[in-house]
């Protein structure tokens, strides 16, 4: 299975992805922003980090990028990409996913561990996976997910909410919400479920020794759904 | 403008000092000289009242690739591996302005790191404020650690431990420390001694400005009423071209066309363009022009002076400009060549092709002032004579509960969860441990980091705190089953000018010089950061030692949190029942008098060496170093992290039961054992002559010494965690 990383400038979760993907299994290539065309993948990611320095808005600079074209393109005709916490703000600002991503309600960048409940297991991403309930991290400024009530009934008639925070036993609750998110959001979909944008970072939880290891149960079951 | 002696007086230096700047240049300088002299010639650059007194550290061991005297200190660590790390102030500027200060202090210190060609795998502070009431401190607080992870979260370098306290002596001075650790191989890295005869000079990274112009002349004086305005002083950081500067260097530094490499720091183009001349014996002649300026018509002196930020200065081989180009103009950054080396020895300034400048690069760095400071010898302060009914009838629960509470010992959680500390996926060791820890990216090793200072200690009695920093910087890697290498040291201290407090100064370097030499713990890098002080009033004595230890196999690591109902606690080292200086002493019986906690390096070593043996036969299952709040403060905090309760049993002593547990005797630690090694591991603490008590075994939820003195772990964790929390929230 291949897949592309894309390294923006700015991007620090770059090598953490390609680290990732590597150890389950995918033949992975970074990517230069200002290259035009996409290798030929299976899966493309665009990495956590602060592309151009967060400037104007998160992620708008790097959705404008000679790369992202391509990237649109390969979205539209069905490929599979996946926006990771500043790539997630990233798809946000190109409009692949609906909605924006506002600085968090306390007004500080957040670093922990918390739970997501898999909302949906419809799409290549989640299906089969075994739990319910993953423990993955975050670490962002600008993770409160926040659309217009119109877009919300759209999101949820079409089934487009990926993950919600959610506490250890997977009760979506106002107290395991850590960011302020609309209904607790922490991952949404496009309509046909081929992108996904999320604040968690799967690739920081692969290893026993780190936070967890339910990236890895993340990881594997996306390979083994892409065969 | 023609210089004068008033002028000179106003850049800060002193009259004798103009004297001797125009005996030296047989000439009055100009204003452009006199900017440069009174940068490289400042307390900050130029540890004139240190540099006699900083000598005598020991600097050299086995795995000290490089010391003191380079951008950052280098250690081996195997495999063709070594690890760059200094640790630096930036604590003026973060009371000014504690956002940019704090920011650009990490940014400064990442820089010195990657200068030497490694990549930054960690990031550690060392922060001190006033007193929780005073009216300052919530900001300062708040705006330093936005600051710190504004630039280290959009570096992607994880921030992995830390220190934080509050103190009255901060009021009017703060201090932030920062320290860096990198990864770099053995053989590629970067010096900033400049070599070879007309060598092109080039200059990277951002443009320059006016921000920061006598950063280094503001941070080597002490603060007046008219503190506010000096704001302009302070540089302005930007992490996402550092960022990129760092990917560029790292990018050319592939290759082999960088003969010297310096970023600039403190006082800017002046002191990284002398200082590489100066180590390569060389001159060195800079077309001012050619400096790309964000500004526009800055005039020499600005240049020379300004600290912009994230801009570095290189020394390249003959032929490599348009391949060095290619890398910068890939990371939108800009390059320019500005000059050449010269065997003139002086550095020469052209600006609208006049001469500028022309001065002998000897006269501003080796013939720079050194002062030997008077300085006062502190007296060891008399025992307390406390009252041994007062303390008796005291209740060792509420007592715990408030001392857990404390500012000083409290849950800094809601610090650390503002820095990312596990982006680059190898930390396997987060705040709030002994140490950090991080893996070296792709091996079975893992490097340990920790930062420690205290003040109050060394406030009582300089000599022992300096030696007792570095002690407990030793305990806090050995905690975490690390062997110690190496320290880099952050000496903050009041003004030099006062007798005292460089009495304090002298005498904790002596503590620090004893404490490295015995446990061979060298200092490898560090600085020294004076006149912390408002008016007449200084802070304590405040040396930071950031210490840097190898774990060989990292599944050997070892955290403090309680792992295993019924297994055995143990405390190693002593207990004497020290209370002076405790913090027990100060927040319970309002006492400051009284010396510190003696410290014997013979069991330090001891007592720590034989724990990394049992930690490396693994026979530890948790442990944690004694340090503030005594025995009891230290378990609670392990059954807290383990959610896990002990049964207390305090062994048979001359001394009450609130000494044993809230006295801060040193060298001391607690261990988990499981209840099958415990033969074992107490054959061989007695082997070794190492004391031990058996302090009690683990137990579901509950803090239990008898029915009249227990207490649920919850309820001790919500008093460990709820203090800053509510603080920062109100």
């Amino acid at each position: 299975m291949k897949s592309a990383v894309i390294t923006f400038p700015g991007s620090n979760c770059d090598r953490d992805m390609d680290v990732a993907l590597k150890k389950f299994g995918f033949k992975n290539k970074m990517v230069w922003h200002q290259d035009v065309e996409l290798p030929k993948s299976d899966l493309v990611v665009l990495p956590g980090g602060f592309s151009y320095g967060d400037y104007l808005r998160c992620g708008s600079m790097a959705s404008k990028s000679k790369i992202m074209q391509s990237v649109i393109n390969f979205a539209n005709s069905g490929g599979m990409v996946m926006g990771i916490c500043n790539g997630f703000q990233i798809l946000v600002e190109t409009g692949l996913v609906p909605g924006v991503l506002l600085r968090n309600k306390y007004l500080e960048f957040i670093c922990k561990n918390v739970f997501v409940k898999i909302s949906d297991k419809d799409s290549a991403y989640f299906k089969n996976i075994k739990n319910d309930v993953l423990e993955l991290h975050i670490a962002h400024n600008e993770g409160n997910y926040f659309c217009t009530n119109d877009q919300l009934k759209e999101i949820e008639d079409n089934t487009q909410v990926a993950i919600n925070y959610c506490n250890n036993e997977g009760k979506i609750e106002k107290s395991s919400n850590p960011n302020g998110s609309t209904k607790n959001i922490a991952g949404i979909f496009n309509k046909k479920k081929n992108v996904l944008g999320m604040m968690p970072h799967p690739e920081r939880m692969i290893d026993p020794s780190l936070s967890g290891e339910d990236g890895s149960l993340f990881f594997k079951n996306l390979i083994n759904n892409i065969k | 403008m023609i210089v004068n002696e008033k002028i000179a007086i106003d850049h800060g230096l002193k009259k004798d000092e103009y004297k001797k700047i125009c005996e030296l240049l047989k000439r009055t300088p100009n204003i452009t000289e006199l900017g440069i002299f009174s940068a490289m010639w400042n307390e900050h650059c130029s540890y004139k009242s240190s540099r006699l007194h900083l000598k005598k550290l020991p600097t050299k061991g086995k795995q000290v690739i490089q010391g003191p005297g380079e951008n950052a200190g280098v250690i081996d660590i195997g495999d063709n591996d070594a690890i760059v790390f200094k640790i630096e102030s930036h604590n003026h500027p973060s009371f000014i302005e504690p956002y940019q200060g704090a920011a650009t202090g990490v940014g400064g210190i990442m820089r010195d790191v990657f200068t030497m060609g490694a990549r930054p795998i960690a990031n550690l502070n060392s922060i001190h404020f006033g007193s929780s009431q005073h009216k300052k401190t919530k900001n300062l607080l708040r705006g330093v650690v936005h600051g710190i992870g504004g630039y280290g979260n959009c570096m992607g370098v994880p921030t992995i431990a830390g220190q934080t306290s509050f103190d009255s002596s901060y009021n009017g001075n703060i201090l932030v420390n920062a320290m860096t650790l990198g990864l770099v191989k053995k053989d590629k890295i970067f010096y900033s001694k400049a070599a070879g005869l007309n060598k092109p000079v080039i200059y990277v990274g951002s443009k320059t400005g006016r921000d920061g112009i006598h950063g280094a002349s503001m941070a080597s004086a002490s603060f007046d009423d008219k503190i506010e305005e000096k704001k302009p002083t302070v540089q302005v950081g930007d992490p996402f071209t550092e960022k990129l500067l760092l990917e560029a260097c790292l990018e050319l530094m592939e290759g082999d066309s960088i003969i010297a490499i310096q970023d600039m720091g403190a006082a800017g183009l002046t002191s990284s363009s002398i200082e590489m001349a100066s180590k390569g014996d060389l001159g060195i002649e800079v077309n001012l022009n050619k400096v790309p300026c964000r500004e526009t018509k800055m005039t020499p002196y600005e240049i020379m002076l300004s600290e912009s930020q994230e801009r570095m200065l290189i020394v390249l081989e003959n032929g490599k400009e348009e391949q060095a180009k290619k890398i910068f103009d890939k990371w939108n950054l800009d390059f320019a060549v500005i000059g050449k080396t010269t065997k003139s020895k002086k550095i020469e300034l052209f600006f609208d092709n006049e001469k500028v400048a022309d001065i002998p690069i000897n006269t501003l760095v080796e013939n720079s002032p050194m002062y030997d400071r008077k300085w006062k010898k502190a007296k060891l302060p008399k025992k307390n004579k406390i009252n041994k009914d007062d303390i008796n009838n005291l209740k060792i629960i509420e007592v715990l509960k408030k001392i857990l509470a404390n500012p000083n010992i409290c849950s800094k959680e809601w610090i650390w969860q503002q820095y990312d500390h596990t982006v680059m996926g190898d930390t396997i060791q987060k705040p709030g441990g002994d140490s950090g820890v991080v893996r070296v990216h792709g091996s079975n090793k893992a490097v340990a980091a920790s930062v420690d200072s205290s003040a109050v200690y060394c406030w009582a009695h300089p000599l022992t705190g300096g030696k007792q920093v570095v002690c407990e910087n030793f305990r806090n890697l050995i905690s975490v089953g690390a062997k110690p290498i190496a320290i880099t040291n952050c000496l903050n201290f009041g003004s030099p000018e006062n007798e005292e407090n460089m009495g304090e100064f002298v005498e904790c370097v002596q503590g620090i010089g004893e404490a490295s030499s015995y446990l061979k713990f060298p200092v490898v890098s560090g600085n020294v950061s004076f006149y912390n002080q408002t008016k007449d009033q200084g802070i304590k004595p405040t040396p930071s030692i950031g210490g840097v230890g190898l774990i060989k196999d990292y599944t050997k690591m070892i955290t403090m949190d309680f792992k295993e109902v019924d297994n055995i606690v143990l405390v190693i080292g002593k207990t004497e029942g020290h209370i002076d200086q405790s913090l027990f002493a100060r927040v319970i019986l309002d006492e400051k008098n009284g010396p510190p906690p003696e410290i014997n390096l013979f069991n330090e070593k001891n007592n720590g060496e034989i724990l990394l043996k049992l930690i490396d036969s693994n026979l530890i299952k948790s442990a944690h170093d004694i340090s503030l709040g005594g025995i009891i403060t230290a378990v609670s905090k392990m059954c807290i992290k383990g959610n896990k309760g002990i049964n207390l049993k305090k062994p048979k002593y001359l001394i009450s039961d609130i000494e044993y547990f809230f006295s801060e005797d040193q060298g001391r630690y607690i261990v988990e054992i499981s209840k099958k090694d415990q033969k074992k591991v107490l054959d061989i603490l007695n082997k070794n002559a190492v004391h031990y008590d058996e302090l009690g075994t683990i137990d579901e939820n509950m803090l239990f010494l008898n029915e009249k003195t227990k207490v649920t772990i919850d309820e001790l964790k919500s008093f460990n965690t709820k203090w800053l929390k509510e603080y920062m929230s109100n």
